[in-house]
């Protein structure tokens, strides 16, 4: 690279560095501290981004996210007992369990809820986690309990009914009554597509019992709404048009091939009602999280702090200048958590601490390379040549073995052969993004700052 | 000086620090997590310091027992407990919190754990599976490096040595502290393989890049030359690399510190079991190999 190349592509670390140094930098940072007998007490608050572009609502506020042993909550593990149910609907009974699971605890206002879908063989499970649940119990009934799936008809309503329905939390109940027919007698709902309109509906049919029943309902109720209630709560309300003998219906209604699919899914969840059993319960409180991420936090500090004093110690200049890229290092990381989402674990908060001092292997690997090519008679700034050449190598080669053992630990295909957990995967993602960011870190960026700043420190050096 | 002249030193090095270990896991065994057996484990930090100080173990012991028999309690510091259990359900842990709040004061539940038997059963074969995945996956690709079998397998069975070692300490330390063994340490067993083949493989390039350049030499010499010119950057990298683990073992939270003291062997080991045990066995093999051939 010639000298203004590098000046050039010093400046664009600057930038990068700056800027990934605003996304790391915490969007609230309150320092209440004593030094020297002072008080010292301020807060920082980083505005987010937010702004208008063409239009467009652009908004971040790039913050980490906790996992939940940091954060507190509870992981359960649920199995969906399939034995009743025929091969070929396990899947879509286990996402339609998915869906309804989901739905009931957006409802009950859990924020970042995720449920995971997980086959074993001829296991189908899911892996729920709700973030700042403290009540298992409320929570198992939420999650675990079999979806309900009722038809209920519209009624005609007295004057004083209305008057107490409207004021009344069961209003619904009252509205609509039920009429025995439920999801136990529904065979299937399928998505369909008209034939002239080409405009999707939803096909449903039902078994003998139900066949009867329905026949019974529509035959006397036309032009009257039959609600469909799941858990209590109406999900589509279309209307009698004519009387259904043959126990085949089809739903039409303003739907969008997506709202038509889903409503599908939930209508077979209520019609395949799965049995859920917990196969494993995790309740993690959030005072351990927060203590915990406060050690961890100093320890890193603390090492980081250390592995400079050894770096500039052993090395001296080049020490320095490793240790400003193991800095950027650490900004670029954060800034890539951030952006990326990577769920913050405590293992992975030490994954994190770990590589830092991985990190800066590269750079000793070209350090002691170029005391070897000196002791061989070159000058200085050939030897820092030939270190960052014949490094590459060697830093490539050994890293891969993290990659391949980072890859096993997350299991991005998700195999059912190798770990599934939450904790393992937090783990093995910062040490994959640690591996990958720390040869840019050791190679790239140190051989800039190196060739920018080590001419201006050692002048003699490089004069020739 | 040759540094590999002594190969009998390290292997007796490597023998003192695997054999009791070893020994302990033959006797012993490790102490597997709930994650692996399944049951049930309640944390709780009691909130009325006066009362949480004077109580003993064996007394919290026998008030539970009626209700439920505790397999073991154990103290985490800072007023908390670990119950340990068979598998319980939510309303038997309410029970047996309500108990504890009658006869010590208000605790606070730090965590609450329950894993059924199957998913542990699972856990172990997942682990074994990850475990031979890697140690294969990392012995092809140094076969396929150094186009030699021989510095594939000396590899994989110095990572090997490194994870025995590392089995062993935990099951002494499950055998007299009551460490237990689950899925976090699995993971750091992983990762120290990672560690251990870091190195090696460092070396091994400098072997290769050594034998073009000196063919006339002998392995043992290169292999010699190769250590030397290799070992202040191994050690320099595992001494940072110690430096952060040893701030995490000592000031790091609790819940991650065997995590993170396993790590700390399996770096220390890592270190060592490159230079003086992959090297080594590597020579040994080529002498015999030798030898055969000149019969």
């Amino acid at each position: 690279m010639s000298k203004k190349s590098n000046t050039r592509a010093f400046f664009w670390l600057l930038l990068l560095t700056i800027i990934a140094a605003y996304i790391a930098f915490p969007t609230r940072l309150a320092v209440d501290t004593k030094i020297f007998n002072k008080k010292i007490q301020f807060v920082i608050n980083k505005p987010p981004i937010d702004f208008y572009f063409w239009g467009k609502h652009v908004y971040k506020d790039f913050e980490l996210k906790k996992g939940l042993d940091i954060q507190g909550g509870m992981q359960v593990v649920l199995r969906a007992k399939m034995n009743e149910i025929a091969n070929e609907d396990r899947e879509t009974a286990l996402e339609s369990a998915r869906e309804i699971i989901s739905r009931r605890v957006d409802l009950y206002g859990i924020s970042e809820p995720t449920i995971q879908v997980a086959r074993l063989e001829d296991d189908y499970r899911l892996i729920v986690e709700l973030p700042g649940v403290d009540d298992p119990q409320q929570a198992l009934d939420l999650v675990g309990k079999t979806a309900e799936l009722e038809f209920r008809l519209e009624r005609e309503l007295s004057d004083a009914e209305l008057a107490i329905a409207t004021q009344s939390a069961n209003f619904l109940d009252m509205y609509f009554a039920p009429t025995g027919l439920t999801g136990q007698q529904l065979k299937r709902a399928q998505l369909q597509f008209d034939q002239q309109t080409a405009k999707p509906q939803i096909a449903l049919e039902f078994d003998d019992s139900g066949r009867d029943l329905f026949a019974e309902i529509t035959k006397n109720n036309i032009n009257k709404m039959l609600a469909i209630f799941i858990d209590g709560l109406p999900v589509v309300t279309p209307t009698i048009s004519t009387a259904i003998l043959d126990g085949r219906a089809i739903m039409t209604g303003d739907f969008s091939v997506e709202e038509a699919k889903n409503l599908a899914i939930q209508l077979n969840a209520g019609a395949l009602p799965v049995n859920i059993e917990v196969l494993e319960q995790k309740n993690i409180g959030a005072s351990l999280g927060d203590e915990s991420v406060q050690k961890s936090i100093i320890a890193g500090v603390v090492g980081l702090a250390l592995v400079i004093l050894f770096m500039v110690l052993y090395y001296g200049w080049l020490g320095v200048i490793s240790s400003l890229a193991l800095i950027i290092y650490a900004i670029l990381t954060i800034a890539i958590y951030k952006i990326i989402g990577v769920v913050l674990t405590l293992p992975g908060i030490a994954g994190l601490i770990l590589t830092i001092g991985m990190a800066v292997d590269a750079n000793i690997l070209i350090f002691e390379r170029m005391k070897e090519e000196q002791r061989a008679g070159r000058n200085y700034a050939e030897a820092l040549e030939l270190g960052f050449g014949r490094a590459w190598d060697t830093v490539k080669d050994a890293n891969l073995a993290s990659i391949i053992t980072a890859l096993v630990l997350i299991n991005p295909l998700n195999f059912s052969f190798l770990n599934t957990s939450g904790l393992v995967k937090g783990f093995g993602i910062t040490f994959l993004l640690g591996s990958l960011l720390s040869m840019f870190t050791g190679m790239t960026v140190s051989k800039i700052l190196v060739k920018q700043l080590m001419p201006l420190i050692k002048p003699k050096e490089f004069q020739s | 000086m040759n540094l590999m002249k002594h190969k009998k030193i390290y292997f007796l090095i490597s023998a003192f620090f695997l054999i009791p270990g070893l020994i302990s896991l033959i006797l012993f065994g490790l102490k597997p997590a709930i994650d692996f057996t399944g049951g049930s484990l309640l944390e709780f930090q009691f909130i009325d310091e006066v009362k949480a100080e004077n109580y003993s173990i064996e007394e919290l012991k026998q008030s539970l027992q009626e209700l439920y028999p505790v397999e073991s309690i154990q103290k985490t510091g800072d007023n908390s407990l670990i119950l340990r259990a068979k598998e319980i359900t939510n309303q038997e842990k309410e029970l047996i919190v309500d108990s504890i709040v009658n006869e010590f004061g208000e605790i606070r539940v730090l965590r609450f754990e329950t894993v059924g038997p199957i998913l542990g059963q699972e856990l172990l074969k997942k682990t074994i599976t990850a475990i031979l995945l890697v140690a294969a996956v990392i012995a092809i690709y140094i076969w396929q490096q150094f186009h030699d079998l021989k510095f594939g397998i000396s590899a994989v069975l110095a990572m090997f040595h490194d994870s025995l070692i590392l089995l062993g300490i935990f099951s002494l330390l499950g055998h007299f502290r009551a460490v237990e063994v689950d899925v976090l340490f699995v993971t750091a067993v992983l990762t120290t393989l990672s560690f251990s083949i870091h190195d090696t493989v460092v070396l091994y390039n400098r072997i290769r890049e050594l034998k073009k350049k000196h063919r006339h030499l002998s392995l043992e010499e290169i292999a010699n030359a190769a250590v030397w010119k290799t070992l202040g950057r191994s050690i320099n990298d595992s001494f940072t690399i110690i430096i952060m683990l040893l701030s995490l073992v000592l000031l790091g939270g609790e819940s991650i510190r065997y995590f993170t003291l396993a790590l700390l062997i399996g770096a220390i080991t890592g270190t060592y079991s490159s230079s003086f045990t992959a090297v080594p066995i590597l020579l040994v093999w080529e002498e015999l190999a030798n030898r055969q051939k000149h019969k």
